[in-house]
């Protein structure tokens, strides 16, 4: 190996700063070759090496009893219990999709469904937090629809069903969407798989879709702001075959079941580079493999194509000792391409060859250890002044009934039936409570009585004004929405989507952001199983830049431990009390309504007391479990009131409630603000009396707001003190909740 | 009653098909690979699931009805086995000749997943002894290609003949004459649409697809 000139002038186009390219030299004692400075380069990015957010995860809890695999590998997995684990995570795919949304999309789900089967687990569901800009607007309509058809395309043909997920809608992500892929894998405690390269004479398999050239860069090209020049990166969004995906599925798991493979890992940011360094590096060992070996489907392709190409649907698999042929007689039934291509050795170089060459030699440590960045995080005085705002002046709209079906309306809040419908839900003839039923989905487990429930939240407006209350009330959110279909919250993945992390603001969010995480799962008993960071969600047009707001979105994993025990948020036929568990907001704070009729994105965050959550939390899954409930809803944007008729909606049924305003409250805070730490159940007439002394005795505030009224079809809701009614027919909400998204998608 | 799943490359309701099988029909139903050239000694019931078969290269269901299994399949669909085709299912029995017509991208070009109310036409059938005449089903679909397509002969004698077995009571994609579902003409070949594996059991929300599964097991001809 020699190289003789300095690639330090050309460092940026590695995705390496000066200083980087130094600190590379200074451990190697040479000048790299360009294939090695481009894997130092990707396995460097925040995308693979998290330089910049790596250093503040030590906040996040990542043990307990529930976790049998903690971040580091694929997957997290979380046990639920009689042999059973859940294998899952939340990936991005952020910047592929705002350039080419249908393939940035698909392989968004493709890529996060081969982190869960390299865990050994079988994907069993997809959830998907996506965010876009001004609903109006032609781009954001192309935007969604690909997204949609990108996902629906992947997803449905390979057969994972798309359970939840979010749709919002907010100025910010105008240029810059945001696809966050959860996928979750069922699997026996004893398929648990790594991705390790295991011991010393170990080969190494590369099965799956040839390598082309698509999808060169991607590692580098998220880790670096969007701009209108990022079109000229289409070739850099990898191309998605979801029937490919599905053999390699099938194949890597009948491997698995059969005891033949010791590790495995799928090639995904990054390509084969990453995923044998990092293999490499949990094995401890060293590597040599031969790149004149790698499949490919073009021509003429040289080792840096062949080492970072981000071609889809590939795995790499080491089999165990003694098992090699069985494996590759095993891979041949599904046709795909299979390749003994290196093998681990005992040193602690990452070797490759090519025509007979060494083309790479680096330490495995250096690849996996990635500079660490603590950056100073200084809060923007422009967001501070927008918090700290005064709202007295804001003046209580005389129809408040028109403010109901204004927010029902609103693009974040209305129904995303439209969307779901484009999805598989029912595949896999597992899903129990189908999307936008309930406040999380639910799903049974084959061959037991258990359920798994899954949500993804957050409320990026909440993040923005308050990136510390807001990072925590999105975990809060995820416990609560578990728990009101009657699961018990069990741990966390998080995609933490920010912007550039460079700028003291961003930065600052970042850090209070992670810490607000950890606060809450610590105190809510959900520890974080991994995730993901997606950083540089800005887009810059010569001086003007427009940073995403700061956007962690929490996937939360529960159980049932009896999944016909639960609840959806439809009012059900006969008489019904309905109750507030927690207490009324009294403020309106960075609420939705605020915004939309209001035209301002400002105040306080409502507090959030994590103690009382988790008296929320426990009161809810008491009643449901002691059979007084099946009913049950978080309110989140819109407040109480767009919850109620959520409700009724759901149900086909009226209702009529009374809420007493705290003393001093405005009416309308009452209606629509977002306090945390609440949630409505109906008990059927006659069982008040015990829903009440078990709230009593869990020490849950609750409030009886009024009934739902079978036979009724209007939702009626007076503030009492403030004498302010609204009654509005079912039928005008239906048509102001159902009419939005059927028109934004073509 | 024996029954064999088939699975091609590409499947994905292989599983469930499997699953509503052994729940209803037989409980040592077993999977078979699409290239073996035989059906397991005594098949009664050939079950060809739903998915994407190939990855809908070509066209739906058009290479999987020419792998190696399906001879086999064809030879028993002659000597009067029954053989259940759903959704991808039904595809591959259009694209094998087994069963007329073709099945083209929904009207509105879009996939759907909902559940779909389908009348039952002839309760007279192997496929459907169990139910009621006229009885209204709530069974899921899903799916991008359903829009059932043949030349106006053929439906007008399919119509006279009884084979149109399904009616959707809201056209969800397009079908001429709503049909959701037909069978052969010695109504022992049912190709349908929407999912009845998917509604057999209340905890999924409905049973109403139960009705096949007893009606092939009752061997109930009304």
């Amino acid at each position: 190996m020699s190289q003789t000139q300095s690639l330090r002038p050309q460092a940026a186009t590695f995705g390496l700063t000066e200083g980087e390219y130094d600190l590379l030299v200074d451990n190697i004692g040479r000048e790299p070759n360009a294939l090695e400075a481009a894997i130092v380069g990707a396995m460097w990015s925040e995308h693979c090496g998290y330089k910049n957010s790596r250093p503040l995860f030590r906040a996040f809890p990542t043990t307990g009893p529930q976790v049998l695999q903690g971040p580091g590998e694929n997957a997290g997995v979380v046990d639920i219990g009689e042999g059973w684990g859940v294998a899952f995570k939340m990936e991005s795919h952020n910047h592929p999709s705002a350039v080419e949304p249908v393939q940035g999309a698909a392989t968004g789900v493709g890529g996060i469904l081969r982190d869960i089967f390299a865990m050994g687990a079988r994907p069993f569901a997809v959830l998907d937090s996506l965010r876009f800009g001004n609903p109006d607007s032609p781009r954001t309509r192309f935007l969604l629809n690909g997204v949609v058809e990108g996902i629906s395309h992947y997803g449905n043909a390979i057969g994972v069903p798309t359970v939840g997920g979010e749709v919002t809608f907010h100025p910010s992500y105008q240029e810059n969407p945001l696809v966050n892929v959860m996928a979750l894998g069922l699997l026996r405690h004893e398929d648990l798989a790594k991705g390790t390269m295991g011991e010393v004479g170990n080969t190494i398999v590369y099965v799956g879709s040839k390598t082309g050239r698509d999808g060169l860069g991607g590692a580098v090209f998220s880790s670096a702001d969007l701009s209108a020049a990022s079109q000229a990166d289409r070739p850099a969004v990898q191309v998605g075959d979801p029937f490919m995906e599905k053999l390699l599925l099938e194949a890597t798991l009948e491997a698995i079941q059969a005891g033949v493979v010791a590790g495995v890992q799928d090639m995904g940011a990054a390509g084969l580079g990453s995923s044998t360094c990092e293999m490499a590096y949990r094995a401890g060992l060293g590597i040599t493999m031969d790149l004149d070996l790698v499949p490919t489907r073009e021509s003429g392709m040289v080792p840096m194509e062949l080492c970072l190409s981000e071609s889809q649907e590939r795995m790499i698999l080491v089999p165990v000792p003694g098992k090699e042929q069985e494996l590759l007689d095993l891979l041949a039934k599904w046709e795909l391409d299979v390749v003994t291509i290196g093998e681990v050795e005992a040193h602690d170089r990452y070797r490759l060859t090519w025509r007979g060459e060494v083309v790479c030699d680096l330490p495995v440590a250096l690849l996996n250890e990635a500079p660490k960045y603590t950056r100073e995080g200084v809060e923007s005085a422009d967001i501070r002044a927008k918090r700290e705002r005064d709202l007295g002046g804001v003046p209580v709209p005389g129809d408040l009934g028109a403010v109901l079906i204004d927010l029902l309306s609103h693009p974040t809040i209305a129904s995303k039936r439209p969307i779901f419908e484009r999805y598989d839900h029912q595949v896999m003839t597992n899903t129990v409570v189908v999307p936008g039923a309930a406040d999380a989905a639910v799903l049974r487990v084959k061959g037991s009585g258990m359920g798994v429930a899954a949500t993804s939240d957050c409320n990026p407006r909440f993040v923005y004004l308050d990136p510390y209350t807001g990072a925590a009330a999105a975990v809060a959110e995820a416990a609560r929405n578990l728990a009101c279909v009657g699961a018990t919250p069990l741990a966390i993945t998080d995609n933490l989507n920010f912007g550039n992390p460079h700028e003291p603001g961003v930065y600052f969010q970042l850090q209070q952001a992670v810490q607000g995480i950890a606060d809450a799962c610590r105190a809510l008993n959900t520890p974080v199983t991994g995730g993901n960071v997606s950083l540089y969600n800005q887009y810059t047009e010569g001086d003007h830049k427009v940073a995403i707001h700061p956007t962690p979105t929490i996937g939360m994993v529960g159980v049932l431990p009896d999944v016909t025990v639960r609840a959806t948020m439809n009012l059900k036929a006969g008489p019904h009390t309905l109750y507030l568990l927690g207490r009324h907001a009294t403020t309106l704070g960075a609420s939705q309504y605020l915004e939309t009729v209001h035209g301002l994105e400002a105040g306080r965050v409502p507090d959030l007391d994590l103690e009382l959550e988790k008296r929320v939390i426990e009161g809810t899954l008491a009643l449901i479990r002691a059979g007084l409930t099946t009913i049950a809803h978080d309110p989140s944007e819109g407040g109480l009131a767009v919850a109620l008729a959520e409700m009724a909606i759901a149900g086909g049924q009226g209702l009529k409630v009374e809420l007493r305003a705290p003393e001093g409250a405005r009416p309308d805070a009452v209606l629509f603000g977002e306090a945390h730490s609440r949630v409505v159940v109906a008990i059927p007439l006659g069982h008040e009396q015990a829903a009440q002394e078990l709230l009593d005795g869990l020490g849950v505030p609750y409030t009886a707001l009024g009934e739902s009224l079978g036979g009724s079809d209007r939702v009626t809701i007076s503030v009492t003190g403030a004498n302010v009614q609204l009654s509005v027919t079912l039928d005008a909400l239906k048509t102001a909740f159902e009419t939005p998204l059927r028109e934004i998608l073509a | 009653m024996k029954t064999a799943v088939i699975q091609f490359p590409g499947s994905n309701c292989d599983a469930d098909a499997l699953h509503a099988a052994r729940l209803t029909l037989d409980p040592d139903a077993q999977f078979v690979w699409h290239t073996e050239a035989g059906l397991p000694e005594g098949t009664e019931l050939v079950f060809l699931p739903g998915g994407f078969s190939y990855g809908d290269h070509l066209r739906s269901g058009a290479i999987a009805a020419r792998s190696p299994i399906m001879e086999a399949v064809k030879d028993h669909a002659e000597r009067g086995g029954f053989v259940l085709g759903v959704c991808n299912g039904f595809q591959v029995l259009t694209e094998s000749g087994l069963l007329p017509g073709a099945l083209s991208r929904n009207r509105d070009l879009h996939f759907h997943c909902a559940p779909v109310h389908l009348r039952v036409e002839n309760h007279h059938t192997a496929f459907t002894g169990a139910y009621e005449a006229n009885q209204v089903l709530e069974i899921p679909i899903a799916h991008g290609e359903g829009n059932y397509y043949a030349d106006p002969e053929t439906i007008a004698r399919l119509e006279a003949e009884g084979r149109v077995v399904f009616r959707y009571v809201d056209n969800p994609n397009g079908s001429l004459n709503d049909i959701a579902g037909i069978v052969s003409e010695g109504g022992n070949v049912l190709g349908m649409m929407p999912h009845p594996e998917r509604a057999v059991e209340l905890l999924l929300g409905s049973e109403d697809g139960l009705g096949i599964f007893a009606s092939l097991k009752a061997g109930v001809v009304k």
